[in-house]
């Protein structure tokens, strides 16, 4: 009975077009961005912040990025770490080799530098389509990791191949503390995800769904290929490389290549299938998904089988019950957390009476 | 009804057009004038499709030239041809089946709009001001072709009827001067077969819009039409209009057969 559109009626188209037409899905948002930005904060501690949520919100960053490209412009990639390791360099060259930079410039030169790297390796995707295109992109992966390893220049020579992350300042404050580092990567995913969002009901994200759902007509309608499938991969890679730069800076405290393998660019791709391809919301359940279930499941093994297991058969059982139940939701809901959410909010309007 | 058929704005001379061995067409002129509705028929293989694929640009022409609006060319990308005013529907659906209704029909004002990506990613002043132009123009669509109530349905979901109808909004929301539409009315019920008709009737009537159809239903055809192009095997065989063609014994023999 609470969540009601009736009595809700739009005048204006303007108003049609909004995120959140309805009132009560307004209200949600706003508690949910109070809690994340103003109680969070306050009562979580360095542990929760910086090993959790900082993480978990860089990782959906990346996740978006990754859904631009593949969830909306139908384009298969296993480049996304490789594009968020270009991010992760760029950002460190920029910030060592021109100091008079702001480090929110060093950010987003970042995600130009990636978004032009990734439109480089994008070019293959006008020739070819799905699992294909994933070996090209596979290709980025380990040529930007072969790169950055063996180019000492990118590193500024460092012996050791990790070099820690220098310090950051932002606006004149230093951002040091675990707070202060959550507010930032907050405050960056929050208008980079707004942005996404804008794209994708706009002209340019209807364009990439048109690439995706039939790139004969597409063209047909006047939208041109290269051109939307090239811009899908320079903003997709533009997140992702902002991504990695917050990735190093906020979350590792180390810029290092062996951060960004090829493990983490299927761990995004899992992220948004199991949030739900195609879908901005997604990519954060997504993350969420893979980012606290094992950490559920390690606290429930903990607690419910202490002495009565060997740790080792316990850890193992984590892993079958993480893959278990991704299977499980991948079963009764393909389209991912996303589609589920709306499934709920729809059976929602008309409950208690569905008839 | 009073409609003037003005001059000729579609061009095509001596076209000929091969995949490795097989000659799809050849030799082909045929001319589409101003505000007319012109069929072409013919049985199957015959290149109807193709030549429709030749006019958008889908396939470029190993020989002859294609004159729209009055610039000659042989090779056009499809999407430039969109942007010079030609808009076409496809004989098996090709919808964005992802996609609402509206969203599917906004495509077609792609062309149209102008704002670039950091705009859009803004969605503020000019941005969304361009988004709803261009909305109320999609909706004017909507009106006319009463699909009002699946405005926000995905159009995998809808019937196949309705995805016809929406597939022929999206071309219509390009507002374009030609319009091909590749067998409109394949695989409908009686009912829907006389919406489409009043649809491409009213189109022309209303718009101007020149149309190029693809039809099998001879009954729908020589209604409809005011010319009729026939073709086979690749080469057309008689350009007139319907009662012409009706008679025509090349046309029987290949096509309509004799009366029973």
């Amino acid at each position: 009975m609470l969540y009601r559109e009736a009595g809700q009626f739009k005048t204006s188209y303007a108003k049609d077009l909004a995120i959140f037409p309805i009132r009560q899905d307004r209200w949600f948002i706003a508690l949910v961005l109070i809690f994340f930005g103003l109680v969070v904060p306050l009562i979580a501690n360095d542990y929760w912040l910086k090993s959790i949520l900082i993480p978990l919100l860089v990782s959906s960053l990346a996740a978006i990025g990754l859904n631009i490209l593949t969830g909306y412009a139908g384009q298969l990639s296993l480049g996304t770490a490789g594009f968020m390791a270009v991010g992760a360099f760029a950002a460190y060259n920029f910030n060592i080799r021109v100091p008079e930079l702001p480090l929110i410039v060093d950010f987003i030169l970042a995600g130009l530098c990636a978004a032009l790297v990734g439109m480089v390796f994008g070019l293959p995707s006008l020739r070819i389509k799905g699992f294909y295109l994933a070996v090209a992109t596979l290709a980025a992966q380990f040529f930007i990791e072969w790169v950055l390893t063996h180019f000492g220049w990118f590193t500024n020579y460092s012996s050791s191949g990790v070099i820690s992350a220098p310090p950051m300042k932002m606006f004149g404050f230093a951002v040091e503390s675990a707070v202060e580092k959550y507010l930032l990567t907050l405050g960056v995913v929050l208008v980079m995800a707004l942005a996404a969002k804008n794209m994708v009901r706009s002209s340019a994200g209807r364009a990439w769904m048109a690439v995706r759902d039939k790139d004969i007509s597409a063209e047909v309608i006047g939208i041109p290929l290269m051109k939307t499938k090239l811009t899908a991969f320079g903003v997709s890679s533009f997140y992702c490389g902002v991504a990695g730069a917050l990735w190093t800076y906020c979350y590792l405290g180390t810029v290092e290549p062996a951060a960004f393998d090829l493990a983490r660019s299927f761990l995004i791709l899992f992220m948004i299938i199991i949030g739900g391809v195609g879908s901005i919301l997604g990519s954060f359940l997504g993350a969420a998904f893979i980012g606290l279930l094992p950490i559920f499941l390690n606290n429930m093994a903990a607690t419910i089988g202490h002495g009565t297991l060997q740790a080792d058969t316990m850890a193992n059982l984590e892993h079958v019950i993480f893959g278990g139940l991704i299977i499980f939701f991948l079963i009764v809901e393909p389209h991912g957390l996303a589609r589920l959410w709306q499934i709920a909010k729809e059976k929602l309007r008309l409950w208690p009476f569905p008839y | 009804m009073t409609k003037t058929i003005g001059d000729v704005i579609l061009r095509c001379d001596n076209i000929s057009l091969s995949f490795g061995g097989v000659r799809a067409l050849s030799d082909i002129s045929i001319d589409v004038r101003e505000h007319e509705i012109l069929a072409i028929i013919g049985p199957n293989g015959a290149g109807k499709s193709s030549m429709l694929n030749v006019i958008n640009g889908v396939y470029h022409p190993q020989e002859g030239t294609v004159t729209w609006k009055g610039q000659t060319r042989r090779a056009m990308k499809p999407h430039e041809s969109a942007e010079s005013g030609i808009a076409r529907t496809f004989q098996n659906i090709a919808l964005f089946k992802g996609m609402s209704t509206l969203d599917n029909i906004m495509t077609g004002r792609y062309t149209k709009m102008r704002r670039n990506l950091l705009w859009q990613a803004l969605y503020w002043g000019p941005a969304r001001k361009e988004e709803i132009e261009h909305r109320e123009v999609c909706e004017r669509v909507i009106d006319f072709l009463q699909i009002e109530s699946i405005r926000k349905t995905p159009v995998g979901r809808l019937p196949y009827g309705l995805q016809k109808r929406v597939e022929l909004g999206r071309a219509l929301a390009a507002q374009p001067e030609l319009l091909l539409l590749d067998e409109p009315m394949a695989g409908m019920n009686v009912e829907e077969k006389e919406d489409m008709c009043r649809f491409i009737l009213d189109v022309n009537d209303e718009f101007g819009t020149t149309i190029v159809l693809i039809e099998h239903d001879m009954g729908v055809v020589m209604d409809i039409s005011d010319r009729v192009a026939v073709l086979d095997y690749g080469r057309k065989i008689a350009d007139g209009v319907p009662d012409q063609v009706r008679t025509n014994p090349e046309v029987i023999r290949a096509y309509l057969g004799a009366g029973h």
